[in-house]
């Protein structure tokens, strides 16, 4: 760590900052995070808020049977074992899967972690006669394990999941779905609303205090069974600041250490004062799903000519350069993003061609957009600027905007309910295969049973979606996955502007983080000095 | 006065009545469902069916009404969607907090505003009046999320002498207004808050004590050789009426919370769980806090009405 000491309003910070948190937590190492939600994500396993709620709940307080490889960041985070140590197809069944469990893990509760806690788990999510039953467990991760027919016990440690379908990517889904204790919620009497102020999981962290709206408290997990992600501080406050000013203000002023989502505009100040800003590369993107049935964008001349009128340069100078241009459905440095042959660059005179060819001048189209939300970076410049760059071309763009909640409504019946809708301006997370390429052009996930919100139907698309899920090994598995990829650029099937690099902001004391490409972040190296 | 006192509460009963139904309407007209919170984007048809039924809301909206406001009568107001928390709890503990701060602004506001108007009414025309005059158009016009952010850019940010965000270093449990540590988490806000009231009462006060200072009364007073002191005291006394509604609404909006000003500063109040609960439509803490903090309206107009009575006896209906 480098103090800028002639920075006298940065050293005055980090010593006031310091004794803050010397007289609120002792000797005790206190690591201090400033989130955008709202509120404390739910404690009781499938958290809310978004990627957030897993971010700093799921998988501190929890583990999956599978978990996300965020140690380095360099290239696209991946799955690795969790609490299962291994997985593998059934030879005579390509519906069972077999899973080996990890050995001598202890719930925060003390009991042991068997494979009877698995089949528990599957029923809490599912069954609906199971005395640990839970709706909205239900409903937060039903996307993921639907496809679980069954869950088989082996042996204390080997479970069998039997799914519904032939599924190669089932794995990534498990790495969603967080296992609780059955021994501490059976000691509360199955009462999730006691449970969610004693959660007990197997995390890197155990829970300390919950004050609802205001903070979240864990403390280190010292006998984690990865002695890698023993939590290198003592303690973890989690803190809900919705507003980013007020995030910007708390860290310039010591009250925390770690702050997630600075705007553009704080980050020169921020770095004025001594604070680290960390960026990298995830899978988002930033973009329009454009509705392929009842308007212009039906014809691939006008997608294509949508996202060759786009100057991402502009975008990229209008965010204060904090992210990277959006050419393609996700970030570049994804293992089966591929080479696409056709480039998306700023071609104005390319896009009033298409424009012409497909015989729509002036084009008009309808983008709802919203005025904020998950992921949405600054959605209103960056609509305006995507408008006038577009209109430019010979497009006659109308923006219609609402709010979060509202564009979420729109988004999930799919076109049918709007179809005066021509695109839809939703951020997505593109975390795994599934969600960064299948969802948005398989036929079988038009809206809304899925996320293909304007009902792309390419049965060639199809066909090879059905080859990826029947493809059990990985490398020929990455090769379909990078056609398709390919196969989506090619037709256009989004407009896309840009992949956010989320910037966070740290206080001079605080070292060891290393941003992965991920929407998830590991904490636990974090020391705080 | 007894059967005066009476005949005001049974007013507010069908007002109560008409303000449930129109919260619970309200909430029902904006866009988005209440259930995109918990169930993730691309959530199937089959989903959402057996969600929307666990929660009741694939009940007609009249029968969803009656239901609601039968549990609202026995004090359950129900969970909240986001957090599976008890709504009634949500609300009061954030009520508690928002009162904290809204008494303070209260002191603040009525004493500073009061003290100031009087003596610019009283002293209208002059330079004292020119310059309270302009100190209530500042509270007026200055927004108070922006004079919110200014405070903390100065006195957390740059001087580093406030704490910029939040209610105590260990949260609203621990906190403790009697102590220097927990006390400097409510200044900014509390005189954020208190800045619009400010103007507004100096204002009302102003013209209320000019306004009667004018009377003929007054004039006779003063014929009776009442010292000027005792004069003041009566023209304040026939201003009270007046001042005091005034007041009365203002105090209302103050316990409502102020959305932007808790928002800014992280204050768990009811203006921050409101600016959550709209954001996400979790309807139950939405219709709760709406419709507690309208009884307060209606209780508070309820008590000015019987001080102004007090105050002015000629005011007393029928």
């Amino acid at each position: 760590m480098k103090l800028h000491l002639n920075n006298t309003l940065g050293a005055a910070m980090l010593a006031i900052g310091a004794l803050t948190t010397a007289s609120s937590a002792g000797a005790e190492s206190v690591l201090r995070v400033a989130m955008t939600a709202g509120d404390i994500p739910v404690t009781i396993g499938q958290p809310d808020q978004g990627f957030e709620g897993y971010r700093f709940v799921g998988y501190n307080l929890y583990d999956g049977l599978v978990l996300w490889d965020l140690s380095q960041g360099d290239t696209a985070a991946d799955i690795k074992p969790g609490l299962a140590t291994s997985w593998e197809i059934d030879a005579t069944d390509s519906k069972r899967w077999i899973v080996d469990l990890r050995q001598g893990v202890k719930w925060h509760d003390g009991c042991d972690f068997t494979a009877e806690d698995v089949a528990w788990n599957f029923d809490r999510i599912s069954n609906e006669d199971a005395p640990q039953f839970n709706v909205k467990q239900f409903a937060a991760i039903r996307n993921r394990t639907g496809i679980i027919d069954s869950v088989e016990v082996l042996d204390t440690h080997r479970v069998a999941f039997n799914t519904t379908q032939v599924d190669a990517l089932f794995p990534y889904q498990l790495s969603y779905w967080f296992m609780v204790s059955r021994c501490r919620l059976e000691e509360l009497g199955n009462d999730y609303e006691a449970y969610a102020m004693a959660p007990s999981g197997t995390g890197p962290y155990m829970f300390d205090t919950l004050v609802p709206q205001e903070r979240l408290e864990l403390v280190k997990n010292p006998d984690y069974w990865d002695p890698d992600r023993v939590p290198a501080h003592d303690r973890l406050v989690l803190l809900p600041m919705p507003e980013a000013t007020t995030r910007a203000a708390a860290l310039l002023s010591g009250q925390v250490d770690f702050i997630e989502a600075p705007s553009p505009d704080t980050i020169p100040r921020l770095e004025s004062a001594g604070m680290q800003i960390v960026t990298a590369p995830y899978p988002h993107n930033w973009s329009y799903q454009l509705n392929f049935v009842d308007g212009n964008f039906a014809s691939k001349e006008v997608r294509q000519a949508a996202n060759f009128a786009i100057n991402r340069e502009d975008v990229k100078a209008l965010l204060g350069g904090y992210m990277l241009e959006g050419y393609t459905n996700i970030p570049p440095s994804t293992p089966y993003h591929g080479t696409p042959d056709i480039k998306y660059e700023y071609n104005p005179e390319r896009a009033a061609e298409l424009l012409e060819a497909a015989g729509c001048v002036p084009c008009e189209i309808t983008l709802a957009i919203s005025t904020s939300g998950s992921g949405q970076m600054q959605p209103l410049p960056m609509n305006e600027l995507v408008k006038s760059q577009l209109d430019a071309v010979g497009f006659e763009t109308n923006l219609e905007v609402m709010d979060w909640n509202a564009l979420l409504d729109v988004a999930r019946p799919g076109r049918e309910n709007s179809p005066e809708i021509d695109g839809i301006n939703i951020s997505r997370a593109l975390q795994d295969p599934f969600s960064a390429l299948i969802r948005h052009v398989y036929s079988a996930q038009h809206g809304p049973k899925g996320s293909n919100w304007g009902h792309y139907t390419n049965p060639e698309v199809d066909a090879l979606i059905e080859e990826i899920y029947a493809e059990f090994d990985p490398d020929v598995q990455l090769e379909k996955l990078t056609e398709l990829h390919e196969m989506m650029v090619e037709e256009a099937v989004m407009l896309w502007i840009a992949h956010d690099v989320n910037p966070r902001a740290l206080a001079p004391n605080v070292t060891g983080f290393v941003q992965a490409q991920s929407w998830f972040q590991d904490l636990t190296p974090i020391v705080v000095e | 006065m007894t059967a005066y006192i009476i005949r005001r509460i049974l007013y507010a009963i069908p007002i109560s009545l008409g303000v449930s139904m129109v919260c619970f309407a309200l909430v029902y007209i904006a866009p988005g469902d209440p259930l995109q919170t918990i169930l993730p984007e691309d959530a199937s048809a089959e989903t959402i069916e057996m969600v929307k039924k666990a929660y009741g809301f694939d009940k007609p909206l009249p029968v969803q009404y009656f239901v609601w406001l039968g549990k609202v009568m026995t004090g359950d107001f129900g969970l909240s969607i986001a957090t599976g928390r008890s709504v009634a709890d949500e609300v009061l503990k954030a009520l508690l907090n928002t009162m904290l701060l809204a008494g303070g602004a209260v002191i603040v506001a009525f004493t500073l505003a009061f003290a100031l108007g009087a003596t610019a009414g009283y002293f209208a025309g002059s330079l004292i009046d020119r310059i309270v005059t302009g100190i209530a158009v500042i509270g007026v016009s200055v927004p108070n999320y922006w004079l919110g952010i200014v405070l903390v850019i100065i006195f957390s940010v740059e001087l580093n002498v406030l704490p910029a965000t939040g209610m105590g270093a260990r949260g609203s449990v621990e906190f403790n207004i009697f102590r220097w540590d927990d006390f400097k988490f409510v200044i900014m806000p509390i005189i954020t808050l208190s800045m619009i009231p400010i103007g507004i009462i100096a204002r009302t006060t102003r013209s209320a004590v000019a306004e009667v200072l004018n009377l003929d009364f007054v004039e006779t007073l003063r014929a009776k050789g009442l010292r000027e002191s005792a004069v003041f005291l009566h023209v304040v006394r026939n201003a009270m009426p007046q001042v005091l509604a005034v007041m009365g609404l203002q105090f209302g909006y103050l316990m409502g919370g102020s959305i932007l000003v808790e928002t800014i500063f992280t204050w768990p109040g009811t203006g921050f769980l409101l600016n959550k609960a709209i954001l996400t439509r979790d309807l139950p803490v939405l219709q709760g806090t709406i419709l507690i903090l309208a009884m307060i309206f209606v209780a508070t107009n309820l008590v000015v009405d019987l001080l102004q009575t007090a105050v002015d006896p000629r005011l007393k209906r029928g």
